[in-house]
């Protein structure tokens, strides 16, 4: 099968309008005839099932949680980013395109980043207008923080709980359509297999998680808002729930797989604290705006860091990275800090941290305050109490959370941190129409490729998932709707949906059924090790190969040797467990062979044969400048199609961010 | 950061399914690090029960962060724990000596059916806002976002009562099982913005009636609602709201 990524024709600019104009549409009275299912409520899934109900769609929305609120999307803190230029500091569409390209190390698909960048100003107007309370000035007009990876002040915020806000407005969207009955919203819910007919998309097999029962629900076209895949890993800073499942049953369905390998280490988390963590709590990246990350000069160091002279200290982004300093995207930082502790000048017991440092960023808005204040002698403890209430006002909610976490309280003393797995730039293919390799089946938000290449910059998955739900999907899907208007609905006794049924069933017993000796987590976990030491910050061809052997023997392993307790027709969060995990262990093999393919590094993917003398990322563009794209073959392998991209607006070059 | 074992004494309901009376029973728990959250805890008890062939605790929780609201446990007496302005899944076993009895139910709530141990039915929560909890603008009906200026007190004190996860501790800390303090915080947030004011008299008695009719008590202005949420909301947002219900019934009546 080809592959077709459906790009308009013309200039950059002006495909989309252009698409806008043209582009099928269904009148209002079909409309209510369409049924669309929609899988996940974060974000993506919220937004396109509240817009699609507003048009008049009959909608059936999925989620696993007891309740659409809860969604991933809910934890992201920093903020989101849009082409507003408020701060009059030379923002344009233009610049947040060309930031994202660049930042995604050119492993991106042009027309959808413009696109992405052409609709992020209607993201902030929309959510103002639903009451999302983002951050303002004095003057009552919003406000705006610089992120990671850009040299202008783009990102709206609401404190550290961005991603709260903006899903609680999503949220409070797609309740009012629920009230409206145009959604009808299915909580604790599994969505375990896609349902095809004719090759088309028609609908699910569900597992009501309440009652164990499988329900099959028929839909003209499925979207899948399913969230990232980082719990390959066991830790990550992902939800506890957060899983492939919907994505992989669709995978193998037939809708390709894209850069699986193209993982998210995000600099700034709390360490692993023992064998007990369950999972990683991420520090917000807007951190590094004022704090500064530097080690001990010498190797292994066990003075305490206040302790620690200003000229023992090694500020390594600084001196590395000199125009972005502390600021450089996540990937770069990432593996500075990976390089500092493996070489020993790690900090903290475990040694695999360093130093985020708030004391200079504390003193120099002391300084600002006591001059507003007209505070002309302030003693030096009185300039640390103002610059203390102003880093509590920015950060307050952060600080406490570490605080919770680690014991040890940020104001005082610098915090710790590690990179920990974070996002997923990989996922589902999609063209320019977020339609999958399967006719009407859709992928949206962190579910699918297409934005961020190899490398995702702060504050953009927010504005990825609103601009995919609210303002692309709407007018994408009408297009293939449009010739579905004379297909009445399906009845679910259609040997299809039988069938489907039947599959997740004997699935579901054989699980049940091992009755083995070790739990579902001690699979995970072993899966997450064999991941982040082979596939995790830096790959060679020898570790990824033998990652795979491995992964495949504990695949094995754990269709023979696991236990899970319970019933099949009750409550079971551990059969819930062991589906996804069963579906991880497959995933982490694909993600080895595409990180095994790419013989070059690019963004996260850091193969260690392809660096500069300096050891910095060494893209190999003549040979790699393509989207790997794998089709599930046979039950059992899978067949590579290449996506080449080409650049016609943004100029390729490396990196460079000293 | 120095780390400590305890040993622990755990009291955690157990209840098949909402039709089951349910019972408590007890479990001594060794080695439990002091670095550990509550939920890691109860992990490393369920990892030891499946590997007994016994079956593990059920209970809520998804992002561990304290912000998705999913966690829900009413720990020896108090929803979320003894830590004030903490979730469950961010109370760590610092808070607790070595030998201590940990008492675990789900919420108590005539309103939230237990399904399965501490696993509770929240749902009526997501109907209270269904019945009001937004602002009616359809997707590209917006005017620029800052064309609206928005004094920086009132976004702050929106921002301050959205900040609302939606637990439920609330309700389950009040002894008339009582939904104001969720109830008003989604009402405030509206009633400070501008964007809010059209539709602020129907939201606040739509959601009151809908909030009744799930069986929720009747507030008494306690304060065990304000004095055990995690994300602190302030109570005064319960006057609000009441200053706002009389004025709106006042008006209606009319």
């Amino acid at each position: 099968m080809a592959i077709n990524s459906k790009i308009p024709d013309g200039a950059v600019e002006s495909k989309w309008e252009d698409y806008k104009s043209h582009v099928k549409l269904v009148n209002p009275a079909n409309k209510r005839s369409l049924e669309i299912i929609v899988i996940g409520t974060g974000l993506a899934g919220a937004s396109a099932a509240a817009t699609l109900g507003e048009l008049g769609y009959k909608v059936k929305a999925f989620c696993f949680q007891d309740s659409p609120r809860r969604a991933h999307s809910i934890a992201a803190q920093g903020g989101i980013n849009a082409a507003k230029n408020y701060q009059n500091d030379g923002d344009s569409t233009y610049r947040l395109f060309y930031d994202t390209v660049k930042g995604g190390d050119y492993r991106s698909r042009e027309a959808n980043v413009y696109r992405l960048a052409e609709v992020s100003a209607n993201i902030i107007d929309q959510c103002v207008a639903q009451g999302v309370p983002f951050a303002r000035e004095y003057g009552g007009m919003l406000s705006n923080r610089s992120f990671g990876g850009v040299q202008v002040q783009r990102t709206f915020y609401a404190a550290g709980q961005t991603g709260q806000q903006l899903l609680l407005g999503a949220y409070s969207a797609l309740e009012r359509q629920v009230a409206l009955g145009t959604v009808r919203m299915y909580s604790r819910h599994e969505m375990l297999e896609i349902v095809k007919i004719d090759g088309k998309a028609r609908g699910i097999i569900a597992r009501n998680l309440i009652t164990g029962e499988l329900e099959r629900h028929f839909g003209h076209a499925v979207l899948l808002c399913s969230g990232g895949y980082g719990n390959v890993f066991f830790l990550s800073t992902n939800a506890m729930g957060s899983n492939v499942t919907a994505a992989w049953k669709a995978h193998k369905q037939g809708a390709f797989f894209a850069n699986p390998c193209y993982t998210q280490i995000h600099p700034t988390c709390i360490p692993v604290s023992g064998d007990h963590q369950s999972k990683l709590t991420l520090m917000s990246e807007s951190l590094r705006n004022d704090g500064r990350i530097w080690v001990p000069k010498k190797q292994n160091d066990t003075r305490k860091p206040n302790d620690i002279p200003q000229e023992e200290r090694d500020y390594y982004l600084e001196r590395r990275y000199p125009a972005f300093g502390n600021l450089v995207p996540r990937d770069v930082a990432s593996r500075a800090a990976k390089e500092r502790c493996d070489a020993g000048y790690g900090v903290g017991s475990s040694k695999q941290a360093v130093y985020l440092d708030y004391a200079s960023a504390i003193e120099r808005y002391g300084h600002i305050e006591a001059n507003k204040h007209g505070i002309g002698n302030a003693s030096h403890d009185e300039i640390v109490r103002l610059g203390k209430e102003v880093v509590k006002e920015k950060y307050g909610n952060l600080f406490d959370m570490y605080e919770k976490i680690t014991g040890e309280n940020p104001y005082n003393v610098p915090m710790r941190i590690y990179p920990a797995v974070h996002y997923t730039m990989g996922g589902l293919w999609v063209d320019y129409e977020l339609m999958t390799s399967v006719p009407g089946l859709y992928a949206l938000g962190e579910a699918n490729f297409s934005d961020h290449g190899a490398n995702r910059l702060g504050a953009s998955a927010l504005m990825q998932g609103l601009a995919d739900g609210y303002f692309v999907i709407p007018y994408t899907i009408g297009n293939y709707l449009a010739d579905e208007i004379r297909t009445k609905a399906i009845p679910t006794d259609h040997q299809a949906f039988v069938d489907a049924e039947n599959s997740v069933r004997n699935r579901l017993e054989t699980l049940m059924n091992i009755k083995g000796t070790k739990s579902v987590d001690h699979f995970h976990k072993a899966l997450g090790k064999i991941m982040w030491d082979k596939c995790g910050m830096a790959r060679n061809a020898e570790g990824l190969q033998s990652a795979i052997v491995e992964i495949r023997a504990l695949r094995e392993e754990f269709w023979k040797g696991v236990r899970i307790p319970g019933e099949l027709n009750e409550f079971n969060p551990e059969l819930e467990k062991a589906g996804r995990v069963a579906d991880f262990l497959e995933l982490g093999e694909l993600m080895c062979n595409d990180a095994l393919n790419r013989n070059e590094s690019c963004g996260g993917h850091f193969r260690e044969e392809s660096q500069t003398e300096e050891g910095e990322a060494l893209r190999r563009d003549e040979e790699f400048s393509y989207v790997a794209a794998w089709e599930f073959k046979d039950g059992k392998s899978w067949e590579l199609h290449k996506e080449h991209l080409t650049f016609e607006s943004v100029k390729l070059a490396q990196r460079s961010y000293k | 950061m120095e780390h400590k074992d305890l040993s622990l004494k755990l009291k955690v309901w157990r209840q098949k399914n909402s039709k089951d009376n349910g019972h408590f029973e007890s479990y001594d728990v060794k080695g439990i690090s002091t670095e550990m959250s509550f939920l890691e805890m109860f992990d490393v008890l369920n990892e030891r029960l499946i590997n007994e062939g016994q079956e593990p605790i059920a209970f809520d929780h998804d992002c561990r962060e304290g912000i998705c609201g999913m966690c829900s446990m009413y720990i020896n007496g108090r929803p979320h724990g003894p830590w004030h302005g903490t979730t469950t899944c961010q109370l760590h076993m610092r808070a607790f000596k070595d030998g201590d009895t940990i008492v675990v139910e789900p919420w108590r709530a005539g309103a939230f059916p237990v399904i399965k141990d501490l696993t509770v039915d929240r749902s009526a929560l997501d109907r209270i806002i269904q019945s009001g909890g937004y602002i009616s603008v359809n997707t590209g009906n917006a005017q620029d976002a800052n064309s609206l200026p928005i004094p920086k007190q009132d976004a702050d004190k929106s921002f301050a009562a959205a900040t609302c996860i939606g637990c439920g501790a609330c309700v389950a800390a009040c002894k008339n099982s009582s939904a104001m303090l969720f109830l008003s915080a989604k009402v405030a947030q509206f009633a400070y913005l501008p964007q809010g004011q059209a539709e602020r008299e129907t939201r606040v008695i739509d959601m009151v009636e809908q909030m009744d009719k799930e069986g929720f008590g009747s507030c008494t202005n306690t304060g065990a609602c304000e004095a055990e949420c995690p994300k602190e909301i302030s109570i005064s947002n319960i006057a609000a709201l009441n200053k706002d219900y009389t004025l709106a019934k006042l008006k209606a009546e009319n």
